[in-house]
């Protein structure tokens, strides 16, 4: 028997803004999954003090008496080789890997999307330039040139931020630039052109908000590879230090104890897989929901 | 497209002298004062001038980055601090173990993967669709060296069903030493017909190997679903299938045909994603490659070394993509037009 032929859902290309919105995300339950856990992670990381029952633990508190416990009902994670309360710990995590991936973004799309508009928009010799400077950056994984930086730096969360924020920008360059090359070559800005309207306000007025819902999709579907580079490159060393409650770092602190306390890398690493994994979800939902076509490598 | 390989070769050049330059930047414009370093902390201000001459850094920086491209095209990669061998004589023990690591890795992948991506393109929408494509964000969210640990408790310490590390079995080293040829354990074991050795490298290889696969496996999935639902409605699809060709050939055959290209451009790609990867967890299995050798140098400060390991991935990079991009050329000549 011949089946129909089986097509990408189109979600209604006609349909009113709310009601395809809506049958969008009916289509898509795990972005809505992604999504929910990824607005409680948020409020986990705003409300950590709150949540967490040994807050001093986020820090450099010690109990001697206290060593690598299991789990139990007053340690809900355990306790590390410091005797520190585990689930504190990976509460208060929620504040550093996402708020890094938040500012390694801005960072990165500060220095790409204007290098991206110029490239796309002035085409010529500017585009070369700025094309060919990015291709460089592109030959790299970014992790290796970010782990490359972040040695030779010494060892903090800032050093870390401006390393991979260094290696991740010009991933929007590329996208900015096809989208504002494609915006430039046609009619209506042809004739802004001829109409003697001033580049600065045709980039800012048409270049820009055409950019904008790819840039956004990316960045939403970037934010878990950033966490996970940030926890990679704070496990082995070249980021958080000690006592910093960050998730890479706790699994790099209990991989020594490992074999005989478990508790101390699983539960943080499992809070980088969720918190990746939920925001990618996102990201992913975002993009299908927006333009299904593309297909992204990082 | 002899005109379309020389541009294709000579771009890679000019990325390549570009990788050059950038590890030539981070190696002597970031850091404070190298010279200062090498002296070491208690030297006086005349050791520093005098360590300054020595590595040739009161030159003048173009001077001195002419010289370093020289040095890495003659094959003088410095010296690593942590082994006190030259850079890329390390590299060339280190790299045949990584990349016997990620090929393997990339089997497991691609056998893991495609047919998944087949079956999540097929009924799209369905229950084995979210779940597989749950499956594949999942696996490109994991943090491998968290796999690798809770791999390595799971399966050598709870259930004893693989060796917890190493690149085989200690023991064998006396009873049967591996005769080095090609530098390749996988291929030099068989060669020399040496089978208990062999096996034992295989047995250690599949839980790096695994844990390596997991991001590759992710991406493959989701692209070969992607490609396949663009391909299945085309007007050749649809005669394939209006001829009367079963479901599963349809599918598996003719439209995954039109898949394998992009799917091919990412592989190159996670090639060597997969190779930094190895940084995070060879380590942790103590596998002899390129993952390990940077950790050392990472823990030890070695920025020589550091900087091999990095020029040497990102050339592995730019080879493998563009031996890529002609392969796909080769396959489909339309993109020589482009």
């Amino acid at each position: 028997m011949i089946e129909a032929p089986s097509t990408v859902p189109t979600a209604g290309a006609r349909l009113p803004r709310g009601q395809r919105l809506r049958r969008g995300l009916a289509e898509n339950p795990l972005m809505v999954a992604g999504g929910a856990v990824s607005v409680l992670i948020l409020l986990v990381a705003l409300l950590a003090p709150l949540l967490a029952p040994f807050p001093a633990d986020a820090g450099s508190a010690t109990h001697p008496f206290m060593v690598l416990r299991a789990p139990s009902a007053q340690h809900w994670f355990g306790t590390d080789n410091v005797g520190r309360d585990v689930y504190s710990r990976v509460l208060y995590g929620a504040r550093i890997s996402p708020l890094i991936a938040l500012v390694v973004l801005v960072l990165a799309c500060a220095i790409g999307v204007p290098l991206g508009i110029a490239a796309g928009f002035f085409g010529g010799w500017v585009d070369e330039a700025i094309m060919r400077v990015t291709d460089i950056f592109l030959a790299f994984p970014s992790l290796l040139l970010a782990l490359a930086l972040a040695e030779v730096l010494p060892p903090s969360l800032i050093t870390l931020t401006i390393a991979i924020a260094v290696t991740w920008w010009p991933w929007y360059t590329r996208l900015i630039r096809g989208q504002a090359a494609s915006v430039a070559g046609r009619p209506y800005v042809e004739s802004c052109r001829a109409l003697g309207i001033s580049r600065t306000w045709i980039i800012f007025r048409h270049v820009l908000p055409n950019s904008i819902t790819p840039l956004i999709v990316q960045v939403s579907l970037d934010v878990g590879g950033v966490i996970l580079t940030v926890s990679a490159l704070s496990f082995l060393g070249l980021g958080a230090q000690d006592p910093t409650p960050d998730w890479g770092l706790m699994v790099a602190e209990g991989q020594n104890y490992f074999m005989t306390a478990w508790w101390v890398v699983t539960f943080p690493g499992l809070a980088i897989l969720v918190t990746a994994f939920a925001f990618t979800l996102l990201g992913d939902g975002l993009r299908d929901l927006m333009d299904p076509k593309r297909i992204f490598l990082r | 497209m002899i005109v379309y390989v020389a541009r294709r070769v000579a771009l890679a050049a000019l990325v390549v002298a570009g990788v050059i330059i950038l590890t030539f930047v981070i190696a002597h414009v970031v850091p404070g004062d190298p010279a200062a370093t090498w002296a070491g902390p208690h030297a006086s201000a005349a050791q520093v001038a005098a360590a300054r001459r020595h590595l040739g850094l009161d030159r003048p920086p173009i001077v001195q980055l002419v010289s370093y491209f020289g040095g890495i095209l003659t094959g003088n990669w410095g010296i690593a601090i942590h082994t006190h061998r030259p850079v890329l004589s390390d590299l060339a023990v280190a790299a045949p173990a990584s990349l016997e690591l990620v090929t393997a890795a990339m089997i497991i992948a691609l056998v893991v993967a495609v047919p998944l991506g087949l079956v999540s393109a097929r009924w799209p929408g369905r229950a084995s669709d979210q779940v597989i494509r749950a499956g594949s964000i999942l696996g490109v969210s994991m943090p491998i060296f968290w796999l690798a640990l809770i791999l390595q408790l799971v399966f050598t310490q709870r259930l004893h069903v693989l060796p917890v590390a190493g690149e085989y079995s200690p023991s064998l080293l006396f009873t049967h030493p591996l005769t080095r040829i090609t530098g390749f354990s996988l291929i030099d074991a068989p060669l020399t017909g040496n089978w208990p050795m062999f096996g034992s490298i295989l047995a250690h290889l599949v839980l790096p190997a695994v844990v390596i696969a997991a991001y590759p496996a992710g991406l493959i999935a989701r692209m070969v679903r992607a490609q396949v639902l663009d391909t299945v409605g085309d007007a050749h699809v649809q005669m394939v299938r209006a001829l009367g060709f079963p479901e599963r050939a349809v599918f598996g055959r003719f439209a995954m045909k039109l898949a394998w290209n992009p799917v091919l451009a990412a592989i190159a790609l996670v090639f060597g994603y997969s190779l930094v990867n190895t940084f995070l967890v060879e380590a942790i299995f103590d596998w002899p490659g390129l993952g390990s050798y940077a950790t050392a140098a990472i823990n030890t400060l070695d920025t020589p070394a550091i900087l091999g390991v990095t020029l040497f991935i990102a050339l592995v990079y730019v080879v493998v993509n563009l031996v890529v991009d002609i392969i796909q050329a080769a396959i489909d000549p339309r993109i020589t037009l482009r």
